[in-house]
């Protein structure tokens, strides 16, 4: 499988920052790291990441299993996730999920039709005093209004979005 | 940057860089007492170090607590083994959002922490453990990584002492439970993030079966002041066994939500009243959740209590996270609790069967209880089976699960039964099933 | 020894060794403590959580499986806290288990039930709805259904410490995990079914007995398996005279828990549809159908005639038939035929490795030894492929006891995932043991097992190098089949009488060998019982007479005059004697009709001869090889109860004539079993045979073989 150099770059100095023998290590980050440039984690994706870190298939597959940020299906070109824990539940996350799923036509999970926007309720972000936070792909935005929301669907669909502004 | 204003009540010692122009860049930091205390550390023996972290009583602000000297003290020197030193910013706990401010606003300061803490066991290699979501953090720390490197600060003889140190970060990849310090030495070897059997501790073998120093993000952040002022001088801004500041942050119905910097044993209504400005629109209190999800909640009659870990222990709860949530009389326990229990089923690793089944079981009975389909025996049902998982799972994160549970169901037990008399839903109660 | 502790459970004073487990200590004073996780020899987990008691002093219960026993604990399983933890746990567990015992395979042998019984409520209060997942066929012999699943982790724990296969892992988390195959959706594996009879519930399946019976339906036959040489106890459960399954359900054989594939399911040989009945004779060209006295008599006739006019008999006996057999046939051969020409196909050099350690006691190596010696060398084997249980053996000994394992080998081995190894082409073995003769002279002690690379001379270099490393030593000559070292010691073998005698004490000139036999131009007769010669070798005498006993029509039984159907191993009694040389009794299974036992056929012949060969019933012939073969005195009273004694006959001087190129392995490998494998539909039907031997681990997803993972030494101790 080949990779873009950057992310060649990124993967070797992954594998020279763990301790000799234990370049099993980089399988989370590569795999993270592999996504985000590939849109999911495929078979190949899974041999290519055995074959690199030296474990078996198996291995990996035990990982991707376990950790809810790998996705097996490709995700939108971006991926809205809501918080709804319990900071964010206090001022009002549910009632932006409920707005979100209508706004965009998606349960959670789901991806629009277009590939461009994928919807999905998370746990707690970490932007909990500055409630409530939405991410987009790794953008967070925090004070998350349902007329927010809204300015920042528009600014995907109409491709004036630009990464930061919480 | 930060993300609310400061308050004139905080006390900064571990966030007053994150006002600075530029806070992340080595040459601010160099500016204000930066790289002050690892030359004071590298002056230092290893035995004199922890000493002066027992005086600091500097205590683990991930969650338990524990006292940070004692924890450097139990890694065996000398095994032959290469050690570790690991930084827990996997920060997940509901509530909680400082780890991801001292990262962003002030990386070298927690650089140099684990400089400190390298030196003390004679480590060559740390590892920053980095929740996935967090990812324009990994790009500052990095960058912050490379500047150590390139003005001597981290690589080889590190200020002439002919010590060896490197600082790498790690991604984790979405998974509350590698916050569990065994779980995060798992998933840094590239496995799922399962608890380890303890005994042995990580201190004794952490990660990659070696002696580790393996911390939160502000533990480490503490350190470097301690060195400069002197652990009695940071023992001296907390109570009692409970040293120093630590970052409060606040979330929920107040009107000022924030982190805060703040004492220990700062008191928990001056917190909300004074440095947030109170509960909003005129609300009354109803109850806080003092340290994160994980934290049995206190209700408002309670909370005329000192932010300290053994104060809020002795009031069934528990300082945890620094993450406190202010719920307003208006709030519907049912739906946090249902929350909560939520999250726990959600990030169980099911590793164990009272958590795996426990977490999920209550979930189930929670959402049909919210669906408008309790039963008068779900509420006891509720309490009994968060009992059956309290002490019995193989980690805390049942424990977790079970505590709050078990508080909201004993502290709001009439919001459960007024629940019961709302309009029923139109959801049958499944029979039970005869066997 | 370290000083043994003291402590208390349920009001005992008891006692022992420091590091003792809870649960291990109260099992020995018959104290009963309940879990599913915790598993003898396997890596702990505390997963179950049913294990938990109260010790005093200690506010939270503790897990019995993990908590050491210390000076002065006092620990208590009976209390009422216990009681309900243990209830509440079984609750937990029933609550997204399906309730259907009375349909699931698994009812009436189901640990989860037991425990339900023993533990749990007569009620359930779980009104949710249950998350259901399909079940999953992984190969045709394991079947997975996820919602029975307790994750426990025996299975990946087996699969991975116990067999260095770790074609088990697990996927998802909290309510959704569950185990998963090694290829996504299907299993690359030994398909040994190990993980099937670990499994403490209906999760793990089999797919040559799932839903056909009741276990209690069953009667439950400890025998030996006839595959391989290693001997391993397998127990046939036998319905309406039929066998149902094969599993490991006493652990009581010198296999402990192991079985290969073989072991477990290629049972399904003996009911093939080609299966003989009946006896054939040739008539007008054709094998035809014949009672059994039509053809007893033919073959009785044409034997005497051929006899009388002092013709040329062969005989080639069997690796497969019991010693009891091997003993009446070589006697049939010497006394009745008066021939010497008998031979059987031998697949390892055990009469050269005998005379080489004439004189010595102590010096074969038993299976339980291969777990308890502390260090071993493999030369010249696939041990893995070729002698599972062996491989199973070493591997816990260097799991558990951290012994010490060398492999000189062509290719790459499993072994060489934990063991020292040397690649050495055949021939060039003896430079790869020089390499390491500084190690093994290190050693205290070592087992050498050495497959059929070694032979003659060869044989006597390795005892001599062995010697020189100046420790104790002993040895395993490695053969291929269920009774290859019985036939030896019984005398299948053209200069040697039983237990290695010279054939000259039965007034007899030393005979021709098989390959002689085949290939002499004027042999009047050949007969073969339970081999299969003309699959690889063609028969030079074209108008010889022959007889075969067989269970199917193999290459041999076409080629014959007479042919007579027999019983596999598992519908006879008797003996049988494993490489290492441990006698063990085979029991009868199912009840199959048409065929005889070749011990009665023998026995038949000798009849309709007019010939006395003594004996005849089993137990009878048994008391004679005890008496007058050496080694074989064995103690009746373990045999008959389903142990094993390991035979050692070592006599002194044997007087061989070496032909080392009869010495021929038949390569097989798990999926194998030479014609035997053939007929069996279940080992020919899974994606991994027939195997390779000494294939490339590392290439795992390309060659059609069980993955064999690379784990580091510390992960599975």
């Amino acid at each position: 499988m080949t990779f873009s150099p950057e992310l060649e770059a990124r993967f070797a100095k992954l594998l020279e920052s763990y301790p000799t023998g234990r370049q099993r290590s980089a399988v989370v980050p590569m795999l993270l790291y592999a996504q985000d440039e590939i849109g999911c984690v495929t078979q190949e994706l899974v041999e290519e990441v055995a074959h690199r870190c030296g474990v078996t298939p198996l291995q990996v597959d035990e990982v991707i299993g376990y950790y809810s940020m790998l996705h097996r299906k490709p995700l939108g070109k971006y991926h809205v996730q809501v918080c709804t824990n319990i900071a964010c539940q206090a001022v009002g996350a549910e009632e932006l999920w409920d707005h979100a799923c209508e706004r965009l036509r998606l349960g959670n999970k789901e991806v629009s039709p277009d590939g461009l926007i994928s919807l999905e309720e998370v746990e707690c972000l970490g932007a909990c005093s500055w409630a409530p936070a939405i991410q987009i792909n790794y953008d967070f935005h925090h004070h998350v209004t349902p007329e927010r929301f809204d300015r920042l669907m528009d600014a995907l669909a109409n491709g004036s979005y630009s990464k930061k502004a919480s | 940057m930060r993300y609310n204003e400061p308050s004139p009540l905080e006390q900064m010692i571990i966030s007053y860089r994150f006002d600075l122009p530029n806070s992340t860049s080595i040459d601010t930091y160099l500016a204000n007492d930066g790289y002050v205390a690892v030359k004071k550390a590298l002056a230092m023996t290893p035995e004199a170090i922890i000493e002066e972290l027992k005086v600091s009583s500097l205590r683990g602000r991930g969650g338990a607590g524990f006292p940070t000297g004692m924890k450097w003290s139990f890694v065996p020197r000398n095994t032959g083994k290469p050690t570790y030193v690991i930084c827990n910013s996997d920060e997940s706990e509901p509530g909680t959002c400082k780890d991801r401010l001292l990262m962003e606003n002030d990386p070298h300061q927690l650089i140099e922490g684990m400089l400190i803490a390298g030196w003390t066991i004679k480590s060559n290699k740390g590892y920053i453990f980095i929740r996935g979501e967090y990812r324009y953090l990994i790009e500052i720390v990095d960058r912050a990584i490379a500047e150590a490197y390139e003005r001597g600060y981290l690589g080889k003889n590190i200020l002439g002492s002919g010590w060896d140190f490197d600082v790498y970060t790690h991604t984790g990849a979405g998974a509350y439970e590698c916050g569990e310090e065994s779980a995060l030495l798992e998933s840094l070897e590239g496995k799922r993030g399962i608890p380890r059997l303890k005994p042995p501790f990580p201190a004794v073998v952490g990660a990659f079966q070696s002696p580790t120093i393996l911390n939160n993000c502000e533990t480490y952040s503490a350190v470097p002041w301690i060195f400069r002022n002197g652990g009695a001088a940071y023992a001296a801004l907390g109570t009692p066994k409970n040293g120093g500041t630590r970052l409060m942050c606040v979330s929920g119905h107040v009107n000022k939500p924030g982190v805060y910097e703040l004492p220990m044993g700062f008191p928990l209504m001056r917190l909300i009243n004074e440095i947030c400005g109170g509960i909003r629109n005129g609300k009354k209190l109803k109850a806080v959740i003092p340290g994160g999800s994980s934290s049995p909640i206190l209700k408002a009659e309670e909370c005329d209590i000192p932010l300290d870990f053994d104060s809020l222990a002795k009031a069934k709860t528990m300082a945890g996270s620094g993450g406190l949530v202010v719920l307003d009389e208006d709030t519907d326990i049912v739906a946090v609790a249902l929350r909560t229990i939520k999250f726990y089923a959600h990030e169980s690793c099911g590793w164990c069967i009272p958590c795996r089944e426990g977490t999920t079981w209550l979930k189930k009975i929670l959402s049909r209880f919210h669906d408008g389909g309790g039963l008068q025996s779900d509420i006891d049902l509720i309490g009994e089976l968060a009992g059956n998982m309290l002490g019995r799972t193989f980690c805390a994160l049942g424990d977790a699960a079970a505590m709050p549970t078990a508080a909201f169901i004993a502290k709001f037990r009439g919001e459960f039964e007024a629940y019961l008399n709302k309009s029923r839903s139109t959801q049958s109660v499944p029979e039970l099933a005869v066997v | 020894m370290a000083d043994p502790v003291n402590f208390t459970i349920d009001g005992h004073q008891l006692q022992a060794a420091p590091g003792t487990l809870v649960i291990n200590a109260a099992k020995q004073a018959g104290i009963s403590i309940p879990s599913f996780c915790y598993y003898d020899n396997l890596s702990l987990q505390a997963a179950c959580r049913m294990c938990l008691v109260e010790v005093e002093k200690t506010p939270k219960l503790q897990v019995a499986c993990t908590l050491p026993v210390a000076e002065g604990m006092v620990i208590h399983t009976d209390t009422p806290q216990v009681h309900q933890a243990r209830k509440s746990m079984v609750e937990f567990l029933l609550t997204n288990h399906p309730l259907d015992c009375p349909v699931c395979d698994k009812g009436g042998e189901c640990e989860l039930q037991d425990m339900a019984f023993r533990y749990g409520a007569g009620f359930s209060r779980f009104r949710e709805a249950k998350i259901h997942v399909d079940e999953k066929q992984w190969s045709p012999i394991v079947f997975y259904d996820a919602p029975r699943c307790i994750l426990c982790y025996r299975c990946v724990r087996i699969c991975g410490e116990g067999l260095g296969v770790s074609a088990l892992g697990i996927g998802n988390r909290g309510a959704a995990a569950e185990i998963v195959p090694n290829r996504g959706d299907h299993l690359e594996c030994d398909e040994c079914g190990l993980c099937i009879d670990i499994c403490p519930v209906g999760a793990l399946t089999s797919g040559t007995y799932r839903y056909k019976t009741r276990p209690w339906e069953m009667e439950h036959v400890g025998t030996i398996c006839t595959h391989c040489s290693n001997g391993c106890k397998t127990t046939l459960g036998v319905r309406n005279g039929q066998i149902i399954r094969a599993n490991n359900r006493d652990r009581s054989g010198v296999n402990g828990e192991f079985l290969c594939v073989k072991g477990r399911y290629a049972f399904d040989f003996y009911d093939h549809p080609d299966r003989l009945t009946a006896p054939l004779v040739r008539q007008g060209g054709e094998l035809r159908p014949v009672s059994w006295a039509q053809a007893l008599a033919v073959v009785a006739k044409r034997f005497s005639e051929i006899r009388a006019k002092n013709g040329k008999f062969g005989v080639i006996g069997s690796n497969h038939t019991t010693n009891e057999e091997n003993y009446q046939l070589q006697k049939f051969a010497r006394q009745v035929l008066r021939t010497s020409n008998i031979d059987h196909h031998r697949t390892g050099d055990v009469a050269t490795l005998l005379d080489a350690l004439n004189g010595r006691s102590n010096a074969l190596a038993s299976t339980a030894d291969l777990f308890n010696i502390n260090a071993a060398l493999i030369i010249d084997a696939d041990l893995a492929q070729e002698q599972p249980f062996l491989a199973f053996q070493l591997r816990a000994n260097w799991r558990l006891r951290k012994g010490h394992v060398y492999a000189v080998t062509p290719g790459p081995v499993r072994e060489d995932n934990y063991a020292t190894t040397v690649r050495s082409d055949f021939g060039k073995e003896f430079d790869a043991l020089e390499s390491l003769r500084e190690r093994l002279a290190a050693e205290s002690e070592l087992a050498i097992l050495f497959g059929a690379a070694i032979r003659g001379e060869d044989v006597r270099r390795l005892v001599a190098f062995g010697d020189s490393l100046g420790i104790p030593v002993k040895y395993v000559a490695l053969v291929d089949y269920s009774n290859s070292r019985g036939a030896a010691d019984m005398g299948l073998l053209p200069d040697l009488l039983p237990g290695y005698r010279p054939v000259s004490e039965a007034g007899l000139g030393p005979g021709l060998d098989y390959d002689q036999i085949l290939a002499a131009a004027d042999l009047n007769a050949l007969w073969v019982v339970g081999a299969n010669p003309l699959s690889r070798q063609t028969l030079a005498s074209g108008d010889a007479f022959v007889v075969v006993q067989e269970l199917f029509l193999t290459e041999t039984a076409q080629r014959a005059d007479v042919v007579l159907p027999t019983f596999c191993a598992y519908e006879k009694n008797g003996t049988v004697t494993n490489v290492c040389g441990d006698v063990q009794k085979l029991n009868r299974g199912p009840k199959t009709m048409g065929p005889k036992p070749d011990l009665d056929i023998i026995a038949l012949l000798a009849r309709e001869m007019r010939e006395d060969l003594g004996p005849v019933k089993v137990d009878h012939v048994f008391d004679e090889i005890r008496k007058s073969v050496h080694g074989y005195a064995v103690p009746l009273g373990i045999i008959e109860t389903g142990g094993a004694v390991q035979a050692v006959p070592l006599n002194g001087h044997i007087q061989i004539q070496s032909r080392p190129e009869l010495i021929r392995s038949a390569g097989n490998t798990l999926y194998t079993s030479g014609t035997l494998g053939r007929y069996s539909q279940m080992l020919n039907s899974v994606i991994e045979a027939p195997g390779a031997l000494y294939h490339d681990p590392h290439k795992a997803p390309v060659v059609r073989k069980g993955s064999v993972q690379v784990e580091t030494t510390e992960e599975y101790r």
